[in-house]
């Protein structure tokens, strides 16, 4: 075609295209084959995790043109977000939401990418590069956590601090260099705002590209099919093979899964934040405000639920051991596994340690939801004991009642499924307590209960146990020791207690 | 237009020196380009470094001594919620630059000051007068009145800051976030003669030393016979 008769478009495109000479480069991406039968459902999670990143970069941006990282400003400029500035609600909703669904996308593409054994030869780096990229979107999250400065927020830089601070030596120091300071306060929040918009997103972002052309170079992962064997002396030619007998040209026979599934996923952000809005922020981060219950967000909720099981003896060993050994794991994944087997039908102990992790990390998870560890501070107050369990009690046993709420037994104990989980429900302690046993364990406490001898007067003990006696089923009588009534209705056997045998 | 299309198949300028020397001469630039730029690397990166190890102190560097309020603030046998502002703070820290603690008085002179920080994860913990217990709302820490672990997973009981009383004021020794790092000192286990400094109650010492002439002391000899 003369030149004269190309429209301008035409001849911008010229122009620009014999100077970057980037057309050849794109149309052999493009057009690369890739084995058929992964242009499959299963191969989106990662373009989509990539998707949400931009996602994430241009919602933060925009969020960035209002927030104000200074301890004394930010929670204000938050809630000029969220109320004040047309649709800032929409943006800060749509970079949470979009956070939790990245997490969550990213996670799905890791599994996937297990069970699918793409970390074997030749795609070692690959798989290294992913660890890294879920390890920075857990730290954008903790950090973008951390930005949303709320009690929240500054309690859990506290937990940080805490753990930091059991790092044998070196652990006063690491503090302050955690929090750029003695205490959390501005040089906290600022650090954690050069963390969370500078370094975490441009290494991820020169990370995920570097991972991205390493899939271009080294072709996507096959579909596994049993018995054909992972060998570094053949995979290359097989692979050669799979793509150029059965291969199709990725653009456009497998993108557009990809294309479909991120229009779904981001239209599913956009859904979420505008009908489930923004996380909070939550009360202001004053820390003279003791009357807060900070919990993580709810990635991190399994973190929470294992520090509260955790032996207190092997408490510390565990925070910095386990870390250790899980990330060294990852990592020599490729390097231990790193050729046979790809398909799951072949892999029993791979199949079997996903979902054991998964599991584990699911109940966990589940676990911090509701937190059972946790009094109620609230409870005494604001819970009630249920009618039919004071129905007909005498004045005493009454009394007792109110005890138990004025001295915040309930934030521990429930009743009628009201009240903290910490201890034991008491709807039926009567039924397998004695009245002995009960007052023993009021006064002198354990099995992880305070003892509460110095907080109630004798008077107080004898009507919370009244009113603890009453607690058992209608149709089962109260625990009773025995020995009590043969004690009080027969003569001992013996007039003297029996002789020790030992001289 | 036609220069727009040549560009891209254009060759570079032929070398007008292709001798030896001249290729090794530029051989050994390029290598000192790099030795001079690996200098000058480290000789900017020893600042960068100071500059990013710069919320390090020597031990104890953040603390002062400050005051908490009047004596008569705080009842007798009372267990209040106190602020103060922190020693060291910067003006856009705003609230986080307050902390909160607790103060016990248990006679006219004798003060104990815990830190709101559960000494589990740092939680603020929460005073209840009627059940004379600190609360932590994470994991379930329990403290008695005292300070000592009642139940739940800390293993120590609450921090506590160094007080004294000064005239008619109570003064803490403070200014950095309680944690085990820093307040993992053990209590002594028995109250030696001589040892507790005057105007404070404090028994906490750096590590756990046998009393000397203890009028009670324990013995090392064994026990069996």
């Amino acid at each position: 075609m003369h030149e004269s008769s190309k429209r301008w478009y035409e001849r911008t495109y010229d122009w620009v295209e014999s100077r970057v000479q980037l057309a050849d480069f794109v149309r052999d991406s493009s057009a690369h084959p890739v084995p058929s039968k992964t242009a499959s459902w299963w191969y989106v999670f990662g373009s989509a995790s990539f998707v949400l990143l931009l996602l994430q970069v241009v919602t933060g941006i925009l969020l960035a043109t209002i927030y104000v990282p200074s301890a004394g400003q930010a929670w204000n400029s938050l809630e000029v977000l969220n109320h004040q500035l047309p649709l800032g609600w929409f943006l800060r909703a749509m970079h949470g939401w979009g956070s939790n669904f990245m997490v969550a996308v990213v996670l799905i593409h890791m599994m996937q990418v297990f069970i699918f054994g793409a970390y074997k030869f030749p795609r070692e780096l690959t798989w290294l590069l992913g660890v890294c990229l879920l390890l920075m979107t857990l730290g954008m999250a903790f950090s973008g956590q951390i930005l949303r400065f709320d009690q929240d927020a500054y309690w859990g830089l506290g937990i940080g601090a805490s753990i930091t601070s059991r790092m044998p030596i070196i652990g006063d120091q690491a503090v302050h260099l955690m929090l750029g300071g003695p205490i959390i306060a501005g040089a906290t929040l600022s650090r954690f705002f050069a963390l969370h918009v500078f370094v975490l997103p441009a290494t991820m972002l020169a990370f995920a590209g570097l991972h991205v052309w390493l899939v271009l170079k080294l072709g996507i992962n096959e579909w596994p099919t049993p018995g054909r064997l992972v060998r570094r002396e053949t995979y290359m030619k097989e692979y050669h093979e799979l793509t150029h007998r059965d291969g199709i040209p990725f653009v456009p026979q497998a993108i557009w899964k990809d294309a479909m599934f991120a229009a779904a996923i981001i239209f599913a952000v956009a859904f979420c934040a505008a009908v489930f809005g923004p996380f909070g922020p939550t009360g202001t981060p004053d820390p003279t405000i003791t009357q807060t219950a900070p919990r993580p967000d709810f990635f991190f909720l399994w973190i929470y639920s294992a520090l509260a099981y955790l032996p207190p003896s092997v408490e510390t060993p565990l925070i910095f051991i386990a870390p250790v050994i899980g990330l060294g794991t990852l990592f020599a994944l490729p390097f231990i596994a790193g050729i046979g087997e790809k398909s799951w039908y072949r892999r029993p102990v791979g199949v079997l340690t996903l979902i054991v992790v998964a599991v584990g990390l699911a109940t966990l998870t589940h676990l911090g939801t509701y937190a059972p560890w946790s009094p109620h501070m609230t409870a005494w107050t604001a819970d009630e004991i249920p009618d039919r369990l004071v129905h007909g009690s005498t004045p005493l046993e009454r009394q007792g009642a109110l005890i138990f709420k004025a001295k915040q037994c309930h934030n521990c104990h429930a009743l009628g499924g009201l009240g903290g989980q910490r201890g034991p429900a008491l709807d039926t302690v009567a039924a397998h307590l004695t009245e002995d046993q009960i007052i023993r364990q009021v006064i002198q406490g354990g099995g992880n209960m305070p003892a509460y001898g110095a907080a109630l007067s004798p008077p107080e003990v004898t009507a919370v146990v009244a009113f603890l006696d009453t607690l058992h089923p209608p149709n089962q009588l109260p625990a009773t020791d025995a020995s009590r009534s043969i004690a009080e209705t027969d003569k001992p056997a013996f007039k003297e207690p029996v002789e020790s045998t030992k001289p | 237009m036609n220069s727009d299309s040549d560009l891209k198949h254009s060759q570079s300028p032929v070398s007008p020196a292709h001798d030896a020397r001249v290729q090794d001469r530029r051989k050994f630039l390029f290598k000192l380009s790099i030795a001079i730029n690996a200098f000058i690397g480290l000789l900017i990166a020893t600042p960068v470094i100071r500059f990013l190890l710069g919320p390090l102190r020597p031990k104890g560097a953040y603390d002062s001594w400050i005051s908490l309020g009047k004596l008569a603030d705080f009842p007798e046998g009372s267990t209040l919620l106190a602020f103060f502002r922190n020693p060291t703070t910067n003006p856009w820290d705003g609230e986080t630059g307050n902390v909160a603690c607790y103060v016990r008085r248990q006679s006219n002179d004798s003060f104990t000051v815990f830190a709101v920080n559960c000494a589990h994860l740092g939680c603020p913990v929460r005073w209840f007068p009627q059940s004379q217990l600190f609360m932590c709302p994470c994991h379930g820490g329990a403290y008695y009145a005292d300070g000592s672990r009642a139940a739940g997973p800390p293993e120590r009981g609450l921090f506590s800051y160094a007080a004294r009383v000064d005239g008619d004021t109570l003064m803490i020794q403070a200014g950095q976030l309680p944690t085990l790092a820093n307040q993992a000192r053990l209590k002594s286990p028995g109250d030696c003669p001589g040892r507790s400094t005057a105007n404070t109650n404090f028994q906490l010492v750096k590590e756990i030393a046998p009393c000397t002439k203890a009028p009670n002391a324990g013995t090392n000899e064994p026990t069996i016979g």
